[in-house]
């Protein structure tokens, strides 16, 4: 049994303020939830550049749930009725097409936050022990946040909202044996119709928001039980003052509060500078095509998917029958790798083959299209394994061997032009390079487990790297 | 495997992944011609010539206040047909008869600035092109073709004021295929003189393609306008940030 219930005694002259904060937490614990969630949290002090992102996400998706209230009140989920409210909004309604720039901007901004957000824990091993469930918690947002992208995007019902739904629905066809039926339950219908646009904008505004939020919540409760990692991958609780606290560490309040506002300024700057003098971006983050209304009787002559989902979608479209073959090759060839070079146990390897072996089979089987679902899905789904697949001794990217930065590199590199791939019309060029960098883009992850432990590590100060400012 | 086939697969893997097989016109680049007068000058050609086939049903007559234009004025001169001012810019013609009369609907313009953009150039340029590359010809139920559209279903409403020409092709050596040959377009030739000389013409087209331009994103000045103050107040912002930031920061050792 908990303590009987006692009315916190301020002394009669005491502001009202303070007597009325005492009243609420001895009912609620508002002091302590906002001192262990920020006020109080303790934080290393060497944060840089790269931890404004996750402030810069949980800003945007404010403002996404903010804009997008304000769209359901004029938008109509109609398929007659749908494009022509959208031009509604931009024209009749007041401020209406700032609120759709902010939202069809922030919707790129968001992705562009969350890739580089992503990109910070991989440097410096945010992922890695105790933060495992921190990774798949973020990871679970990033999966609803591609589904959230992706039902909003059929929503202006323009060209490009219709096709890039048909086409990413009919993905699931080839789902052998139940494939046609699950596209067409998803559909609810046998092409993108109405009834599509009902539930995708109910996916949009209910359901995906919900589960989002929780998960955020999930990911920020979890991160301020075991504490922050920082670009020296050192874990600074474990050198604690005379005060309690990590030597390495400050509260949030006002040091973090005070950056993040720096930052957040910077990032209204661009983000503003995207809607009031660019909200097109090129075509890139408002499609031209897609000011055209959907016409389920005419095929654009060039579908692309928005620019933060082209990476996968170059995976998808790189794999061809004959790139199956190397595939296959390739399958084999890390099974070989396996038995010799790991220390997994004879159970486990005998497993794997197993899998591996059904894998070769289907793969001699079933169409390429089935495949390139595969590789597209596990090309996503890859990322949840980085705790289990980083073997390093370090976190940091900084206490690594140098030429685990071109490693590094070379992804980069292989993951930003299997996004501009996608964005283009497929030559036989570009589905060779496309099929050159999913192959460097798997490698990366399956062959972490050896790359990332070998090499001269350097040695890892106590202390972090911090100068005054 | 060949190379061709190669596409082939690429091609069976996304159904309506075809190669675009317009755009090869080279576009020329639209004049800016964002002044008041030329803007209300497109608007008086499009109610004119483009809104008797073609609606713009996102867009409201009386908007047309934002070009300087009064409600008399634009009850007096631009609408022809018992309209309000109030009223979209909608038309008679029924989507059914006009497939059945054209062989295609002509589509509604209120955003098709912002819908033809593309690599080749922006919607601007595409318009401006187009509706200045029409000649004629007899093999087309309309008597008109098109560089920009080969084969496009609408007629050549400007003849009047541009005059009539016929495209002029010579015959080349094909660059991908050894003994074929193909037909290049080497320029315009004018059959009839039109009311109007080419570099007026151009100037009109100019016009009605800034209206077209205008009328895709009504708001696009008051956004722009907006935007240099929003900035110059979010610079003042950071910058005050900044050293808010740095007057707590300097206490961390």
């Amino acid at each position: 049994m908990g303590t009987a219930f006692k009315e916190t005694k301020l002394p009669a002259d005491a502001p009202k303020s303070q007597k009325a904060l005492a009243w609420v937490d001895d009912r609620f614990p508002l002091s302590k939830l906002w001192n262990d969630q920020w006020g109080k949290y303790y934080a290393p002090k060497n944060f840089n550049v790269w931890y404004i992102f996750g402030s810069l996400a949980m800003l945007i998706l404010v403002l996404q749930i903010v804009t997008g209230i304000f769209l359901t009140m004029h938008y109509k989920p109609d398929a007659n009725l749908a494009f022509g409210s959208v031009e509604y909004i931009m024209r009749e309604v007041p401020w209406g097409w700032l609120v759709r720039y902010m939202h069809s901007t922030g919707a790129s901004m968001f992705f562009i936050v969350v890739y580089l957000h992503m990109t910070r824990a991989l440097l410096y091993g945010s992922y890695r022990k105790p933060r495992e469930l921190i990774w798949l918690f973020g990871f679970a947002t990033f999966l609803c946040l591609m589904a959230e992208a992706f039902f909003g995007y059929l929503l202006p019902w323009g060209q490009m909202s219709y096709w890039g739904a048909q086409v990413i629905v009919n993905l699931f066809s080839a789902i052998p044996v139940i494939g046609p039926d699950l596209s067409l339950w998803i559909r609810g219908d046998y092409v993108v119709s109405d009834a599509t646009l009902n539930r995708f904008f109910a996916f949009h505004v209910i359901a995906i928001p919900l589960v989002l939020l929780g998960l955020v919540a999930a990911h920020l409760i979890a991160l301020h039980e075991v504490g922050s990692n920082n670009p020296d991958g050192i874990e600074v609780k474990e050198n604690v003052g005379p005060d309690g606290h990590g030597v390495d560490m400050i509260p949030s309040h006002p040091y973090y509060t005070t950056k993040d506002l720096f930052g957040v300024s910077v990032f209204l700057f661009i983000y503003s500078a995207v809607i009031f003098f660019a909200p097109e971006m090129g075509g890139y983050f408002l499609e031209y095509n897609n000011f055209l209304p959907a016409d389920s009787m005419k095929t654009p002559p060039h579908i692309a998917p928005t620019w933060y989902f082209t990476p996968f979608y170059s995976v998808l479209r790189a794999t061809t029958s004959d790139f199956m073959w190397v595939v296959m090759a390739g399958v084999a060839a890390y099974v070989v790798f396996i038995w010799l070079r790991s220390r997994l146990s004879y159970k486990t390897k005998i497993v794997i083959t197993a899998i591996a072996v059904v894998l070769e089979i289907g793969m001699l089987f079933l169409e390429a299209k089935v495949w390139g679902v595969v590789l597209f899905g596990s090309s996503v789904v890859i990322l949840a394994l980085l705790p289990w697949l980083d073997h390093s001794p370090v976190k940091s990217i900084r206490y690594r061997p140098d030429w685990h930065k071109y490693v590094y590199l070379v992804f980069a590199i292989a993951f930003v032009a299997l996004g501009y791939l996608g964005t283009q019309l497929p030559t036989p060029a570009y589905t060779l390079i496309a099929q050159a960098c999913t192959l460097i883009y798997f490698s990366f992850f399956l062959l972490m487990p050896w790359w990332s432990a070998s090499g001269r590590f350097k040695a890892v100060p106590n202390r972090v790297t911090f100068t005054p400012h | 495997m060949k190379l061709s086939k190669k596409i082939l697969a690429v091609l069976a893997l996304l159904p309506g992944f075809v190669f675009a097989n317009e755009g090869s016109f080279p576009l020329d680049r639209a004049p800016e011609r964002n002044d008041i007068g030329s803007l209300q000058n497109g608007a008086k050609l499009f109610v004119n010539y483009c809104l008797n086939c073609h609606s713009a049903s996102a867009m409201r007559y009386n908007r047309l206040r934002d070009l300087g234009l009064s409600e008399d004025q634009i009850k007096n001169n631009l609408l022809f047909s018992g309209e309000k001012v109030g009223d979209m810019m909608t038309i008679a013609m029924r989507p059914a008869d006009a497939k059945a009369w054209f062989g295609a609907v002509p589509p509604d313009l209120s955003v098709i600035a912002r819908a033809r953009a593309s690599g080749a150039g922006s919607g601007a340029d595409y318009l401006y092109t187009y509706l200045r590359t029409f000649y004629k010809d007899d093999t087309r139920p309309t008597g008109w073709n098109n560089m920009v559209v080969p084969n496009v279903a609408m007629p050549h409403v400007l003849w009047q004021l541009q005059g009539v020409r016929t495209a002029k092709m010579v015959e080349e050596d094909d660059p991908h295929e050894h003994g074929k040959k193909v037909h290049k377009f080497a320029g315009f030739e004018q059959v009839s003189k039109g009311q109007l000389s080419p570099q007026e013409f151009d100037t009109q087209v100019a016009d009605l393609v800034a209206y077209m331009n205008w009328m895709a994103e009504p708001a696009q000045d008051l956004r722009k306008r907006l935007g240099a103050i929003v900035l110059l107040f979010l610079a003042v912002f950071a910058f005050l940030a900044w050293r808010l930031n740095a007057s707590y920061w300097k206490d961390v050792k």
